[in-house]
């Protein structure tokens, strides 16, 4: 990932704030899609900032998605806390999770990471359909709040944002630095003095905190929450996808790829529900044998030959 | 020892696909993820054979070898090697085949669906046998006999032929052997397409006693995957004890605790082997 330059922090202010007023002026089928892709945006750039300098493969995210949605569903409906004392619980567990996983698995080589990454969704819904059909007794939960699609949709951004600027001066720290290292060369950063272990673990933990935000924030629009719904091991993919599309190689590249799999995801559930697994298949092999740095990386390669062009 | 004996019999078939999955990972370098996928497609060749033309699915195991064979050979030959020739490093390899093979999954999965989108329920072998006490079904006892005759042809050849030593070599290091004279590209694919077949052959024989369906293969993944990494990458006998490991625990919890918790038992065994033993049951500490 390169270092990110006032201006671009400028540019993403001018379209946070353009972005405000997308629910003004659309509403019901293209206010729910803008919901989703900005649900998809706050995650993929979440999880490009650690997966894009590292080249670590997280397919975490829909297991802290799923805490935090989860978490919020038995608050609220358990125990009769509120949305936001719920909204702030959510990431912070999920956080730890993130931390203990981390720890465990990111002192191993980035294979052992994806292996554990990989089931976790599916193991932690099973844990929790076990504790709940076994001690707890009630399998669906609700979630009842005020909120319509404009007001999830204006969280999301605010979370969006955030992750944005969080990334912004990540990326222009001396930890970035670090993480750029370790992705050109663990060896040569470990050499240099570089803890490479905690640059991992802390950035992967700052993904569990957002993806379990995004969920907590998700959990209203649902209104009915249920283990197998929330902890979707899809959704892991999905973000892997659109993050991978338009390029981890920049904070921006993410955004790139988003909105054109949102609607073509989208265009495919209602269409061909169906076939939606082989469109997810072959989005992949396209990534890896078309388009292996993303749309951006692949921009940029043009850019680059126009102007050596210029110059002979 | 009801557990005992079909933890034991479920762990051969456990043990003889992650054998697959270690010359796929060992030998050929590529961390396929796909893996599972390929073993459900055996599976749903082996369903689909016997209830459309009530062929055996034994026999269908000797018509998936060789197909197998050849698929992997050629998934190998035409998408993967392209990707060992672009990478620079081990890491960037690792990374290209992941996210290859993962589209290589989906797309696979996609395909059996719209062959068959219930579950792969057959009945095959079914009547009921006594092993020291318990009572078991033939099928998975025949499942179990045949994954122990391949293992051991497997382990035969890996350590007493020529063309063995060769695929070992590779294994250890890929460098090496090319200066040896070892045609590692070729070497390579026959490992990979070997391991494919093992795999295949394995779903065709876990079809008889698992129900399976077309999404499950991400669960065989990952059990292979726990498996070859508890039992050290490239390490056959390290690899046969593991699967017993993992067979034994995963049927106790499932007797004792609940069936929905097997996942979740295999998660426990893989963080405590990533925490005390990362190289393995019985690898050696890196220097």
């Amino acid at each position: 990932m390169k270092p990110s330059s006032w201006s671009e922090l400028l540019i993403a202010t001018l379209l946070v704030f353009l972005a405000i007023f997308i629910p003004l002026i659309s509403n019901g089928y293209w206010l729910s899609i803008a919901v989703t892709a900005m649900m998809y945006i706050a995650l993929s750039t979440s999880w490009a900032l650690f997966s894009g300098p590292t080249h670590y493969i997280s397919l975490a995210t829909g297991a802290f998605y799923g805490v935090g949605g989860y978490l919020v569903g038995t608050g609220m409906s358990d125990y009769q806390l509120s949305f936001w004392l719920m909204l702030a619980i959510g990431p912070i567990v999920a956080a730890l999770l993130a931390l203990l996983i981390g720890i465990a698995t990111l002192r191993l080589s980035g294979v052992y990471f994806v292996i554990f990454t990989l089931g976790l969704a599916e193991m932690i819904r099973n844990l929790v359909s076990w504790v709940q059909n076994n001690f707890l007794g009630s399998r669906g939960l609700y979630v009842f709040t005020d909120f319509r699609d404009q007001h999830i949709y204006w969280m999301l951004l605010s979370v969006a944002a955030l992750v944005y600027l969080f990334g912004w001066i990540i990326n222009r720290s001396r930890l970035g630095f670090a993480l750029r290292i370790i992705g050109n060369d663990e060896t040569v950063a470990r050499h240099v003095g570089i803890n490479t272990a905690w640059a991992k673990v802390i950035l992967f933990t700052s993904t569990g905190f957002f993806a379990a935000l995004v969920g907590a924030i998700l959990a209203p629009r649902w209104s009915y929450i249920e283990p197998n719904i929330v902890f979707s091991p899809q959704l892991s993919f999905l973000v892997v996808i659109m993050a991978l599309l338009g390029g981890s190689g920049r904070l921006w590249g993410p955004l790139v790829g988003v909105i054109p799999f949102t609607i073509l995801w989208e265009l495919t559930s209602i269409q061909f529900p169906n076939q939606s697994t082989l469109v997810l298949g072959i989005a992949f092999l396209l990534i890896v044998y078309v388009l292996p740095k993303g749309i951006v990386g692949r921009l940029e390669q043009l850019r680059a030959k126009i102007q050596r062009g210029h110059h002979e | 020892m009801d557990i005992l004996v079909s933890g034991l019999l479920l762990s051969g078939t456990y043990a003889l696909v992650a054998m697959g999955l270690n010359l796929q990972y060992g030998v050929a370098r590529i961390m396929n993820l796909a893996n599972g996928e390929v073993l459900v497609l055996g599976a749903l060749a082996a369903f689909w054979l016997y209830t459309t033309s009530q062929i055996s699915p034994l026999f269908t195991v000797v018509l998936v070898a060789p197909i197998s064979f050849i698929g992997n050979w050629l998934i190998y030959r035409f998408l993967l090697l392209p990707l060992v020739r672009r990478s620079k490093t081990q890491g960037n390899l690792e990374v290209d085949s992941i996210l290859a093979t993962f589209g290589m999954s989906f797309v696979l999965i996609g395909v059996m669906v719209s062959i068959e989108g219930g579950f792969f329920a057959y009945k095959y072998l079914s009547s009921p046998i006594s092993i020291f006490g318990s009572t078991t079904s033939l099928s998975r006892f025949v499942s179990f006999l045949i994954a122990a005759i391949i293992g051991f042809l497997l382990y035969l050849w890996l350590n007493h032929t020529r063309s063995g030593v060769a695929v070992r070599a590779v294994s250890v290091s890929a460098e090496a052997s090319g200066l040896v004279g070892i045609n590692v590209p070729r070497v390579s694919a026959w490992a990979f397409a070997l391991g494919g077949m093992i795999t295949a052959i394995g779903g065709a024989l876990i079809s008889t006693f698992i129900t399976l369906d077309a999404s499950i293969g991400v669960v065989f993944t990952l059990k292979a995957l726990i498996i070859v990494i508890m039992g050290g990458v490239g390490d056959i006998r390290g690899a046969i004890v593991a699967a017993i490991i993992l067979g034994v625990v995963e049927t106790t919890v499932a007797t004792l605790i609940d069936p929905g918790l097997t996942l979740a038992a295999a998660y426990l065994i893989f963080l405590l082997i990533l925490l005390f033993r990362p190289q393995g049951l019985f690898g050696r500490r890196p220097l």
